[in-house]
């Protein structure tokens, strides 16, 4: 297929492709985040993961018509403010759900999916009854549209750079909270004993609730980030969430760094056969390859050493 | 779209409501001349549909949850719309038009069953409703088993034909070819992109334009790509575009993989002003999502635009903003479910009964002038006879008219050499 094509064209080709597959990969691992710590750390199978991330969409696009009606001036930098809130909003609801909801059901844990799946359609109405059933457009500041112009044929799109950043941004946060902060040593000694961390005098309650809360509020900084390259409707969580729990699975449940290599072998398989394939054959080939992976390591790619 | 918009949807509908019901004991104290030109129930409806002496039932059929009330939630508000007016106007036959609404919500099997209700329980005389392909199919043998009438607005694929259906849309040949034809010549286009999502409408639609495209227009068709429904990443392909450099880029993207697509375009900097673009599913309401600046530049091919300049638009967009709010936008299909209860009123007036068999034997020829698309006719296959339009997208959500067909286009659901 490349015959006809110039070497320079084939050149910035691979390039683009190559940042087709980044953005991809930095996609995959903020949806996947927040249901890593939520999924992999809580075990707590949360369905209703898409609709956390369009609460923080619906935050971004408030926030973007609030600036556009009080604060023309300052609209070109609403986004990170919008983006603060939205993990405010997005975690609080957490908090909230999880007081009510998620903390009967910790020793049913199959349960919570049920319960979550509910809560995800209780959420879709309520987004609908709210903001419409109609889609919203939120309106971006000029400098997030377009792309930097790199030569004649290389064009990289600013929104994928700044999702890109913003990923490394809370990655490097989350592994430090999780793996360097007494917090984070409390959460994993709840996950891994519960009865033994309360035993030790670890708060649990309040331990499982700022979890479930640092999760969700991380899914609402994705959504936020994703009206960038997304829709916003009261149903477009659901485009996520298929995908979000495909790489938190197939990464190995416990693990953030199995979520980040599962996240780049699934972006850059997806990305790479997409450009040879078309669309869907892309999709099919690569759940074949998760499905095939999956059935010779059913603990994904990184598991966590413990003792049953 | 906040709770403010909301209200305004319900209480204009609530007051005429109340204003409905404080005048029905007023229509019972009239005396009985005022029903001398009213023909009688009993020779209008011989086959026991909702039909009184002051009322005749119709049903309204959409999704109002899940997934599709982004898109029927429009029509939905055409069809009250209509109703409403046609009652101003003293309804059909005399008789003033109450609608029962059933949420199909967005689930092709609820959409048979809530249909089967409407015939059977409700005995409604027509029922306005469905929205994807898929919903239809599911709702068709039921429209055929009961014998009812099912006024369908979305341009479709096509292939289908039947008695207890109008198609108040397009089919595909009436929405793509002219659209090709212009661009073709317009553009002196050659080489055309196909993208669009994996399911029945875009692959039968790309099948009849890369049959026009390589037989008729002599071009070539350099890439025909398919996403699965709710994709939200679109480099790759935005890639193999750029690499191809087509003349045209040719879409028909559903859902919310119409936003990331248009928004993943720009950022990759293709500017749609000098890179042409023609879409098939994207109306004024899908810009919304979009936002004006994504799309501005590309053009759609459509029979309907809320621009559109003539008399019958001119009153019928003011009506419908007044009862449904300032912000809210007419697409193509809205359009389409408007015309519903209209035809179907001048069908009954036409053949002088509600009776199915006699509506569906006098609906060819049935014409209607005060379309907001202009002048309509009801073809013996039962689709309309409508003109192709193509619009360019302007930043405020709108569409410029560019190119229309000088005559109506003749509906060919089954067209030959192009499948």
């Amino acid at each position: 297929m490349f015959g006809d094509y110039s070497l320079g064209d084939l050149g910035s080709i691979f390039v683009m492709q190559g940042f087709a597959g980044l953005i991809l990969f930095s996609v995959y691992v903020l949806m996947a985040l927040g249901l890593a710590i939520i999924f992999g750390q809580m075990g707590v199978i949360n369905m209703a993961h898409g609709e956390f991330m369009i609460l923080g969409a619906y935050v971004t696009w408030m926030t973007s018509n609030l600036f556009q009606t009080y604060l023309p001036n300052l609209f070109s930098g609403y986004f990170f403010l919008a983006m603060i809130l939205a993990f405010v909003a997005s975690g609080a609801l957490g908090m909230l759900v999880e007081w009510v909801l998620i903390r009967h059901l910790y020793k049913r844990p199959l349960d919570t999916l049920l319960a979550t799946w509910g809560l995800s359609l209780m959420l879709q109405q309520a987004y609908r009854s709210v903001f419409g059933a109609r889609e919203v457009g939120v309106e971006l500041p000029q400098w997030m549209l377009g792309s930097l112009h790199v030569t004649d044929s290389i064009e990289v799109p600013i929104n994928g750079v700044f999702v890109m950043c913003l990923t490394v941004l809370i990655t490097v946060c989350v592994a430090y909270v999780m793996y360097k902060s007494r917090w984070g040593r409390q959460v994993r000694a709840v996950v891994q004993n519960r009865i033994m961390a309360g035993a030790v005098g670890i708060n649990t309650e309040k331990v499982d609730r700022y979890t479930f809360g640092l999760g969700c509020g991380i899914a609402g900084v994705a959504g936020s980030a994703f009206t960038m390259i997304g829709s916003t409707g009261p149903t477009s969580g659901q485009l996520y969430i298929v995908d979000t729990f495909l790489v938190v699975v197939f990464g190995g449940a416990a693990s953030l760094l199995g979520t980040i290599a599962s996240a780049f072998s699934i972006s850059q398989t997806q990305s790479t056969l997409e450009f040879f394939l078309s669309g869907s054959m892309a999709k099919v080939l690569t759940l074949l390859a998760v499905v095939g992976i999956l059935m010779l390591r059913p603990q994904g790619l990184f598991a966590l050493k413990v003792r049953k | 779209m906040s709770d403010e918009t909301n209200k305004g949807l319900l209480s204009p509908l609530r007051r005429k409501l109340l204003m409905g019901m404080a005048a029905v004991p007023a229509i019972t104290m009239l005396p009985r001349a005022s029903f001398a030109q009213t023909p009688a129930t009993s020779a209008v409806n011989t086959t026991g549909l909702a039909v009184t002496d002051t009322e005749v039932t119709v049903g309204i059929l959409h999704s109002a949850t899940g997934t599709m009330a982004i898109s029927e939630t429009g029509s939905i508000e055409a069809e009250k719309l209509a109703i409403e007016q046609i009652n101003a106007m003293g309804g059909v036959l005399g008789r003033k038009i109450k609608f029962i609404q059933e949420d199909g919500a967005s689930d092709w099997p609820t959409f048979a069953e809530k249909a089967k209700k409407l015939l059977v329980n409700d005995k409604v005389a027509a029922i306005m409703g469905c929205w994807t392909s898929a919903s239809r199919k599911a709702v068709l043998p039921v429209m055929e088993q009961y014998n009812g009438m099912l006024y369908y607005p979305t341009f479709y694929e096509g292939l289908e034909q039947s008695k207890n259906v109008i198609y108040t849309g397009q089919e595909a040949t009436q929405q793509i070819l002219a659209g090709l034809n212009w661009i073709a010549k317009e553009k002196g286009a050659k080489s055309f992109f196909f993208i669009g999502s994996d399911y029945i409408w875009p692959r039968t639609s790309n099948k009849i334009a890369r049959k026009h495209v390589e037989n008729v227009l002599k071009g070539k068709v350099v890439g025909e790509e398919y996403y699965p429904l709710g994709n939200t990443q679109f480099n790759s392909v935005i890639n193999k575009i750029k690499l191809t450099k087509p003349d045209v880029i040719f879409t028909d993207v559903v859902g919310g993989s119409n936003v990331a697509f248009y928004k993943q375009l720009k950022a990759a900097g293709i500017d749609l002003s000098k890179q042409a673009l023609l879409t098939i599913s994207v109306t004024e309401d899908e810009i919304d999502g979009i936002g004006g600046e994504n799309i501005a530049g590309a053009y759609a091919c459509m029979k309907y635009f809320q621009s559109l300049d003539n008399p019958n638009n001119k009153t019928f967009v003011p009506a419908f903003k007044k009862l449904w709010g300032e912000k809210t936008v007419i697409g193509d299909v809205t359009q389409a479910a408007y015309l519903g209860p209209w035809l179907w009123k001048l069908t009954v007036e036409k053949a002088g009964s509600f009776d199915v068999d006699k509506i569906a034997a006098a609906s060819p020829g049935v014409e209607f002038k005060g379309a907001p698309e202009g002048y309509v006719r009801i073809h013996e296959n039962h689709h309309l006879w409508s003109k192709t339009r193509v619009g360019r997208a302007k930043l405020d959500g709108q569409f410029e008219l560019i190119y229309e067909t000088a005559d109506l286009v003749e509906p060919d659901p089954f067209p030959k050499g192009y499948q």
